[in-house]
């Protein structure tokens, strides 16, 4: 019986302890005379919240619990000279078992120590799921009854109810922050071992991206080049080139929406326009390979430019068309929210509408559209896939737009898909990449931050 | 007379000038005002007037706004508008400089001369028209700029000096004629917003006053403020009605009383009586004005 169905259980002793713990509130008012605190509801929602929680931190605790303990007691039991292995060759000793158990394939005909321990194996895990069953409802069934007999007209239920929900919420934040920290965390150990065997200067200052290591020790080969500058060169070029795009167009295309355009028109433009953020970014990176690129380099040829097939000039203009909705959509709705006292105002001295939207409206929205468009230029030094399929895999330090150019997230993507085993210096890299760009767009957002909350504090 | 008083009260908190409940009044013969022939009671007109506004009709939608307003504003005088919420007092006053345009389901007809121009005309532009005719909202609404930009906002955007003296003066001389200069003078480049509720109302006043306008309107300029703000205002219309011709909407008759040197009463969209100020509250005429004045209702 799978582990889960006490889930099941214990939902049903919920709604239980709720029906019993509303009944007895309503009960203990009619028969004592007095008004209870709270609702019955929220009686209801007392008892089984005490009957819920317990339990299921309970059963949290034992599934993380169980698979070391089965371990242990599977391995105490195993010959000596199978735990003098290596630890690494222990796991595989114990994977072999657990796969015997659980019916997969098994490397070679199992000796008969693993089929001994395999069926320890189970009959742990048996003894473990019936445990967790008795363990779960026991105490479910305790906290119901403590919290039931606790129900009277004068329990503040109401209030105990508020504060598990108020803890609910505070548990619901910390999952995005302790997501963060996992993230630096992860990033930040491969990181180091990368900088074991490259120093951080020459990675950061380096002008040079050659990331190709010899696979053999007695292999001729390059010994790599690690600079890091070529790739933050490209990402900034292809990020300015696509925040060229999209600030303006979006800025002014949420001017429209919000000012001049009639309620139809908006509500026809406005979702159009954020279908564009809903295309698959794979798709645009068709769009700008097989379309723009090819439009550009005949255009360049027009104009005696040379124009390499792959330029940033093109993976930069098809990002910023895709991340025009980021900028317009969020504009055009702190543009909205600009009070209509001060559009009053404005008009009132005799303002044109234009000199109104430059003067007033523009500066008292400008802490939302900063925020617009740093999640648009977060979205763009981020992005990947057009760039993959428009701008090359070359990392040319340049600032020529009509080049091709690579970007950091390419060189990441490019430097995990190769065959070389996992501590080499080249798969590394990918890590060392992928903090520094963690890094700056950290940096970008505090700095942006920063500059939001001082036009807050002057205009607010 | 009690039970005219009693349907009058059922019957005015439905027509808010935002709702649109049809104003047109059903022809409940307590309201002595049916169908649009009703004449307004006393003189509306002024030995010297600016603003000439001759059978005005606003519409919002299908709502019947303002029905056949005639009413003069005279020169260097303060002319206070009461009424009951949703009589229109505000409609009307933002038709004297087109705000109206503003709205798009707003329609106005009727005549409406500032210094015998018709402002509807098509040689009226409606920026040189508001420069004219200046607003104070309800409500004070400095912009998010620095106190001294917020002044100078308007003589830059209609030119008005040459240089940055000129502006400096203009600043300078509207926010003293506002009486707020001593309380800024050193706080120019703070934000606007940053200014206590009173001091905000009086420099939206200084920021009308830097255009140069003959007429201000006045949108019930005091009812967000506390009397001490309130006195400060009064004061400075007081004081600003010898150079301007001002018209104030307010709610408190007591204010109309002090400020004002003509009252008009309006109801449903009508105006029912004007007249001088003291006349309007010793002896009204009509018994709507009445009954408003006495506190029988509104």
């Amino acid at each position: 019986m799978p582990s889960s169905t006490v889930l099941v259980a214990l939902l049903g002793m919920t709604v239980v302890a709720y029906v019993l713990g509303r009944r007895r509130s309503v009960r203990a008012a009619s028969n004592t005379g007095l008004t209870c605190h709270s609702l019955p509801g929220y009686y209801g929602s007392y008892v089984a919240i005490w009957c819920a929680l317990p339990a299921l931190l309970l059963y949290c605790l034992w599934q993380l619990a169980e698979p070391g303990f089965i371990r242990t007691q599977v391995l105490a039991t195993m010959s000596a000279a199978t735990l003098e292995l290596p630890e690494a060759e222990l796991g595989l000793v114990y994977n072999d078992i657990r796969n015997l158990v659980e019916g997969n394939i098994v490397s070679g005909e199992p000796s008969d120590e693993i089929l001994a321990a395999a069926s320890r194996y189970m009959s742990l895990q048996r003894i473990s799921n019936l445990g967790l069953m008795l363990a779960v409802l026991i105490i479910g069934l305790t906290t119901l009854g403590w919290a039931f007999r606790r129900v009277e007209p004068g329990l503040r239920a109401r209030n105990k109810v508020e504060r598990s929900m108020e803890l609910l919420l505070m548990a619901a934040s910390t999952v995005a922050i302790f997501t963060t920290i996992g993230i630096f965390l992860s990033v930040l150990f491969e990181a180091l071992r990368f900088f074991q065997q490259v120093s951080p200067l020459e990675f950061l200052f380096g002008l040079s991206w050659s990331p190709q290591t010899a696979i053999r020790p007695d292999q001729v080969g390059s010994s790599g080049a690690f600079g890091a500058v070529p790739l933050f060169a490209g990402t900034l070029l292809i990020s300015g080139i696509a925040m060229l795009v999209a600030v303006p167009v979006g800025l002014m295309s949420a001017i429209y929406l919000s000012e001049y355009a009639n309620p139809q028109v908006r509500s026809f433009a406005k979702p159009m326009l954020e279908v564009l953020a809903g295309i698959p970014t794979v798709v645009y990176g068709y769009f700008a390979a097989l379309t723009v690129g090819p439009l550009l380099r005949q255009f360049g040829e027009g104009l005696g430019l040379s124009v390499s097939s792959e330029s940033a000039l093109g993976a930069g203009l098809v990002m910023g068309i895709m991340i025009i909705p980021f900028v317009s959509s969020l504009s055009d709705d702190v543009i909205n929210a600009v009070p209509q006292d001060l559009r009053d105002g404005s008009y009132g001295l005799g303002a044109t509408q234009s000199e109104t939207i430059r003067q007033v409206i523009l500066p008292a929205a400008l802490p939302g559209i900063v925020g617009g468009i740093l999640l648009a230029a977060s979205r763009a030094i981020g992005e990947t896939m057009i760039v993959v399929m428009a701008a090359g895999l070359a990392a040319n330090l340049t600032a020529n737009p009509l080049e091709a150019v690579t970007t950091v997230t390419v060189q990441i993507v490019t430097l995990l898909i190769g065959d070389q085993e996992f501590d080499s210096a080249k798969t590394l890299a990918a890590f060392a990449l992928g903090l520094l760009l963690f890094v700056t767009t950290l940096i970008l957002n505090i700095i942006a931050l920063r500059v939001v909350r001082r036009y807050r504090e002057q205009y607010e | 007379m009690s039970q005219a008083t009693k349907v009058e009260k059922d019957t005015v908190p439905q027509v808010g000038a935002g709702t649109v409940e049809e104003t047109s009044v059903p022809a409940a013969p307590d309201i002595r005002v049916v169908g649009d022939t009703y004449r307004t009671v006393g003189d509306y007109t002024s030995a010297n007037p600016v603003v000439r506004a001759r059978n005005v009709d606003v519409f919002y939608g299908d709502n019947h706004a303002i029905q056949n307003v005639s009413l003069d504003i005279g020169k260097n005088q303060v002319i206070s508008l009461i009424g009951p919420s949703g009589c229109g007092k505000s409609t009307f006053i933002r038709c004297l400089n087109r705000m109206n345009d503003t709205i798009d389901i707003a329609r106005v007809h009727g005549e409406i001369l500032l210094d015998g121009e018709d402002i509807h005309a098509r040689r009226m532009d409606v920026v040189m028209l508001r420069a004219r005719v200046g607003m104070v909202f309800q409500k004070p609404n400095p912009f998010p700029k620095s106190v001294y930009d917020n002044v100078a906002y308007g003589p830059r955007i209609h030119g008005l000096a040459r240089n940055r003296q000129e502006l400096d003066r203009i600043v300078r001389s509207s926010l003293e004629r506002a009486g707020l200069w001593t309380e800024v003078k050193d706080r120019l480049d703070e934000p606007g917003t940053g200014l206590s509720g009173g001091q905000q109302q009086r420099l939206c006043i200084a920021r009308t006053i830097a255009v140069g306008p003959e007429v201000i309107l006045m949108d019930e300029p005091c009812s967000a403020l506390d009397p001490i703000a309130t006195a400060h205002i009064e004061d400075l219309i007081d004081e600003l009605k010898k150079n301007f011709a001002i018209v104030i909407v307010t709610h408190s008759m007591q204010q109309a009383a002090r400020v004002s040197q003509r009252t008009a009463y309006f109801h449903l969209g009508r105006l029912i009586e004007v007249g001088d100020t003291d006349q309007i509250f010793t002896n009204p005429q009509h018994e709507l004005t009445e009954d408003y004045i006495t506190g029988r209702f509104g």
